[in-house]
C-alpha cells in the first residue's frame, strides 16, 4: 500500500501531535492535518502518529482507508478532482475523464509521468448547476467540456512548469 | 449606492472573482462594492446586483470582466441604458418571484463576511428574544407548532427530536449540525453556509438552548473550503458580539460552536455514523436503541439537524410558528429547498412552500427542459430516492405524496432527464455510488447492492437475462430488509423506482439489445450511410482496431465484429455520414 519513494521528516508533525494527540476523538483531523502537510499519509508519519497516541498502526490505517479523503502515495502538484454526482452524470462527466486521459495520460487514482497532475473522481462537489464540473487545488471550474478542460489543463501546466 | 457581486462557489466558478475585481478597479474608491453569496440562479453567473438602500434597482446577469467600465459608467451617471444587454430578462426574473424564500432569505442579499448585514435583516433577533424572554419549553412550542421537519432526508419532526434530547438523562449535552452533505446532486446547505452562515449559527443556538446543550458542533464536508471558512469568520464575528461563548448576551446560557471537517464518506450522513467518525472512528452506524438523544456523542444525550433545518429556526421564532406552518399542506408544512439541476434551462437552488407540484417547479420555475428534448424523468432525494415519470409530474411535493411514487423527499435533489438519458444506467449510477459507498457492517448491503449492481453491469453491457428483473427485485427487497441503516434500507430505490416505471427500458435492454436512450455503449452500433459517405477514408485511417474498410471515393462500411463502439468514426466524420443506432 505505501510507497517508499523519500526521507520523510516527521518531525513536521510535532507541533499538531502536541496540540491534539491527547485531545480525544482528535485522530481524523491529526491525519488530515498531516496529508495537508505531506500531501499524502507516509508510512512513518502513520507510525509517529502512532506513538504519540497510543492508538495501534492497524486501527488507524483501519481508519484511514475507511474515508475517501486519505492517500498513501504521493500526489502530484495539482490535483484534479473530477466530479460524478449525479447532474455530473446526467450531463456528461464520461467525456471530461476521457478529455483528461487523451491530455495527460492517467486514469483516477494515477499522476502523470511530470509528477504535475493527479487525477481523482469525486461523488459530489456540490457545484451541480455547472456540471460537469472539477476543482484542481481547491478551484472550481464548471460548464466543462473536453475543449475547455484541454485549455485549462495546458494552461496550469504552462504556469506549473516554470 | 451599493454593487453587490454574486460569490458562492457556483459563482466563483463562473468568474465572479474576476467581475468583482474588474468592477473595484473600474470604480471609484468611495463606491459601496461587497461580495454576497448565492442567489440561486446559477445559470445567470456571474451576477451584479445594484441597490438603492434596500432597493434592487438592477440585476445584471452573466457579466463578465469587460463589462466593469460601462457598468462603472452607468452607475456614475445613474443611467443603465447602456448596460441593458447584461439586464435580467422579465420571464428569468420569475425563477426568483415564484419562490418563498425562508431558509435562504438572506442569501444573495447580505454579506455572509460581514455579521452586520446579517443583525440590520433581523438576525440574531430571534436568540435574543429566546434567551432573554423564552423557557425552552415555550421554544419547543413554537417549533412544534411550526410542523418543522428534518430537511436533510428523514422528515423526522424537529420538536420530537429536541423534546428527547431535552428530556433525556445526563447533565452534559451535544448539539450536532450535520453539514456532510453527500447526497449528489444536492447543494443547499453548501449555498447556507456560503452565503447566510449566521442563519445556521443563529438556529444552532436556539437548539442548544432548548436541549441545554453547552457545546455545538458543525461536522462538514472538507470538499466545501469556501463554506468552511465563511462559517469560520461568522463564529469568529459572533463570538466577538457576545452572541457566542460564555453567558450570552448576558444570560446564563452558555455555548460554543466548533466546526469538524468530514473526510469523506457519504454514510457519515447516517446520524450515529456521523457520530462514530466524530470520536475519531471509522463512519459505521450504531445500533438503535438507543437513539443519539439517549446516547450520542460520546455517549450523551445528542440531537443532529441538517444545515437547513437551522436555518429556518430563527424565521420560526420571529414570525411566529403559525406563520410558518400556514403555508405548505397538511402532512408538509413550510417550505423547503430545492437543487434543480440536469437537463433542465434554468438550473439552482429554489425554496418552494410545500404543496407545489414537481410540473410547477419543473416547468414554471424551471423552464422545462434544455435543447427541446424529450423529458423523461426526474430523481429525487439521491441515492436513496427515486426517479419519477413525466405522467406522475403532478405530484404534489410533500412527504407522503413523494413517498408514494417509491421516491423520497430526501434532502432536496432534483436531478431532471431527457430522452437521452437511459434508465437502468442511471439505476447501476446510483447502486455503484451505494456499493462503494456501503461502510460494510451488514452483509445484506456490503454484498447486495453489489451484487444488484453486478447484474446492471450486465443488463447494460446486453448481456442481461430475462429472469434478472426477478432476482433484481429479490434482492432489492433483501437489502432493504437486512440492512441497519438508511443507507442499505434506501440504497434499492432507485432499482426500484425505474423497474416500476421503466420496465420497457430494462426489456429493450434484455431483450432486443437496444438502448432505447442510447446511452450505453456497448449496446451502440455503428453504421456508415452510403448517400453520405464521401469515401475520405479518414474513419479508416483513426479507427483504432481498423474495423472500417473502402476504397478512396467509395463508400466505407464497419465490421461489426471488430467495431469496440469507441465512436472515434462519428467525432472525426465531416458529412455526418456515421449514423448511431
Amino acid at each position: 500500500m505505501f510507497e517508499k519513494s523519500e526521507t520523510i521528516d516527521v518531525s513536521l508533525i510535532k507541533d499538531i501531535l502536541e496540540q491534539y494527540a491527547s485531545q480525544p476523538g482528535s485522530l481524523i483531523t491529526i491525519l488530515q492535518k498531516a496529508q495537508d502537510i505531506y500531501g499524502y499519509l507516509p508510512e512513518d508519519v502513520i507510525y509517529a502518529i502512532s506513538d504519540k497516541t497510543g492508538i495501534p498502526p492497524a486501527k488507524i490505517i483501519g481508519i484511514a482507508t475507511f474515508y475517501a479523503q486519505f492517500r498513501f502515495t504521493p500526489i502530484g502538484k495539482y490535483l484534479i478532482m473530477l466530479c460524478e454526482g449525479t447532474a455530473c452524470h446526467v450531463n456528461g462527466s464520461k467525456l471530461i475523464l476521457k478529455a483528461i486521459h487523451d491530455k495527460l495520460g492517467i486514469s483516477d487514482g494515477e499522476t502523470s509521468e511530470d509528477g504535475l497532475f493527479s487525477l481523482k473522481t469525486v461523488a459530489c462537489l456540490g457545484c451541480c448547476s455547472l456540471s460537469p464540473a472539477m476543482m484542481i487545488n481547491g478551484e472550481t471550474y464548471g460548464a466543462l467540456t473536453p475543449e475547455k478542460v484541454s485549455v485549462i489543463l495546458e494552461e496550469i501546466r504552462s504556469k506549473g512548469g516554470d | 449606492m451599493k454593487i453587490l457581486v454574486g460569490e458562492g462557489s457556483c459563482g466563483i466558478a463562473a468568474g465572479a472573482g474576476k467581475v468583482f475585481s474588474a468592477l473595484k478597479k473600474a470604480l471609484p474608491e468611495n463606491a459601496r462594492l461587497e461580495i454576497t453569496g448565492c442567489i440561486g440562479m446559477c445559470w445567470l453567473e456571474p451576477i451584479v446586483d445594484i441597490y438603492i438602500g434596500n432597493k434592487l434597482i438592477e440585476r445584471l446577469v452573466n457579466v463578465s470582466p469587460k463589462d466593469a467600465s460601462l457598468i462603472a459608467q452607468a452607475i456614475k451617471t445613474n443611467d443603465f441604458s447602456v448596460v441593458s444587454d447584461l439586464r435580467i430578462s422579465s420571464s428569468e426574473r420569475g425563477f426568483y418571484e415564484k419562490q418563498t424564500r425562508i431558509a435562504l432569505r438572506n442569501c444573495g442579499v447580505i454579506n455572509p463576511e460581514n455579521i452586520d448585514d446579517y443583525i440590520k435583516n433581523g438576525g440574531y433577533e430571534s436568540l435574543k428574544k429566546v434567551v432573554l424572554a423564552m423557557t425552552a419549553q415555550e421554544v419547543l412550542e413554537e417549533i412544534k407548532l411550526s410542523g418543522l421537519r428534518g430537511r436533510g432526508g428523514a422528515g423526522f419532526p424537529t420538536w420530537f427530536k429536541w423534546n428527547a434530547a431535552k428530556d433525556a438523562v445526563g447533565d452534559e449535552r451535544y448539539l450536532i449540525c450535520n453539514a456532510d452533505e453527500g447526497d449528489p446532486g444536492a447543494f443547499m446547505d453548501r449555498a447556507v453556509i456560503e452565503s447566510d452562515p449566521h442563519s445556521l449559527i443563529e438556529g444552532m443556538l436556539i437548539g442548544a438552548f432548548v436541549i441545554g446543550a453547552k457545546e455545538a458542533v458543525v461536522y462538514i464536508r472538507a470538499e466545501y473550503p469556501l463554506a468552511i471558512e465563511r462559517l469560520k469568520t461568522a463564529i469568529r464575528q459572533a463570538k466577538q458580539r457576545g452572541f457566542l461563548g460564555k453567558n450570552i448576551l448576558g444570560s446564563d446560557f452558555s455555548c460554543l460552536i466548533r466546526i469538524k471537517a468530514g473526510a469523506g464518506a457519504f454514510v457519515c450522513g447516517e446520524e450515529t455514523a456521523l457520530i462514530e467518525s466524530l470520536e475519531g472512528n471509522r463512519g459505521m452506524p450504531r445500533i438503535k436503541p438507543p437513539f443519539p438523544a439517549q446516547s450520542g456523542y460520546w455517549r450523551k444525550p445528542s440531537n443532529i439537524n441538517n444545515v437547513e433545518t437551522f436555518a429556518n429556526v430563527p424565521w420560526i421564532l420571529l414570525h411566529g410558528g403559525g406563520k410558518y406552518s400556514a403555508l405548505g399542506t397538511e402532512d408538509g408544512k413550510g417550505t423547503k429547498v430545492f437543487a434543480l439541476t440536469g437537463k433542465i434551462k434554468r438550473g439552482g437552488l429554489v425554496e418552494i412552500p410545500l404543496g407545489k407540484t414537481l410540473r410547477e417547479v419543473i416547468f414554471e420555475i424551471g423552464d422545462g427542459i434544455r435543447d427541446n428534448k424529450k423529458i423523461k424523468a426526474v430523481q429525487l432525494g439521491g441515492p436513496s430516492g427515486g426517479c419519477i415519470p413525466e405522467s406522475l409530474f403532478d405530484t404534489v411535493i410533500d412527504y407522503k405524496s413523494l413517498s408514494e411514487t417509491g421516491a423520497i423527499m430526501g434532502s432536496g435533489g432534483m436531478v431532471v432527464m431527457d430522452e437521452n438519458t437511459c434508465m437502468v444506467n442511471m439505476a447501476k449510477f446510483f447502486l455503484d455510488f451505494t456499493a462503494k459507498e456501503s461502510c460494510g457492517k451488514c452483509t445484506h448491503c456490503r454484498i447486495g447492492t453489489k451484487r444488484i449492481l453486478e447484474i446492471l453491469e450486465r443488463i447494460t453491457k446486453g448481456e442481461g437475462r430475462l429472469e434478472d428483473i426477478d432476482i433484481l427485485k429479490e434482492l432489492c427487497f433483501a437489502v432493504k430488509d437486512g440492512s441497519l441503516c438508511g443507507l442499505g434500507q434506501t440504497a434499492p430505490n432507485p432499482v426500484l423506482t425505474t423497474l416500476n416505471y421503466f420496465l420497457d427500458e430494462y426489456e429493450a435492454h434484455i431483450v432486443d439489445k437496444k438502448c432505447p436512450a442510447g446511452e450505453c455503449i456497448a449496446l451502440r452500433a455503428y453504421e456508415i450511410k452510403p448517400e453520405k459517405c464521401t469515401g475520405c477514408t479518414l474513419c479508416a485511417k483513426k479507427c483504432p482496431v481498423n474495423a472500417i474498410s473502402g476504397k478512396v471515393k467509395q463508400t466505407h462500411i464497419i465490421n461489426q465484429d471488430l467495431c469496440i463502439k469507441c465512436g472515434e468514426c462519428h467525432s472525426v466524420c465531416r458529412f455526418d455520414a456515421v449514423k448511431v443506432r
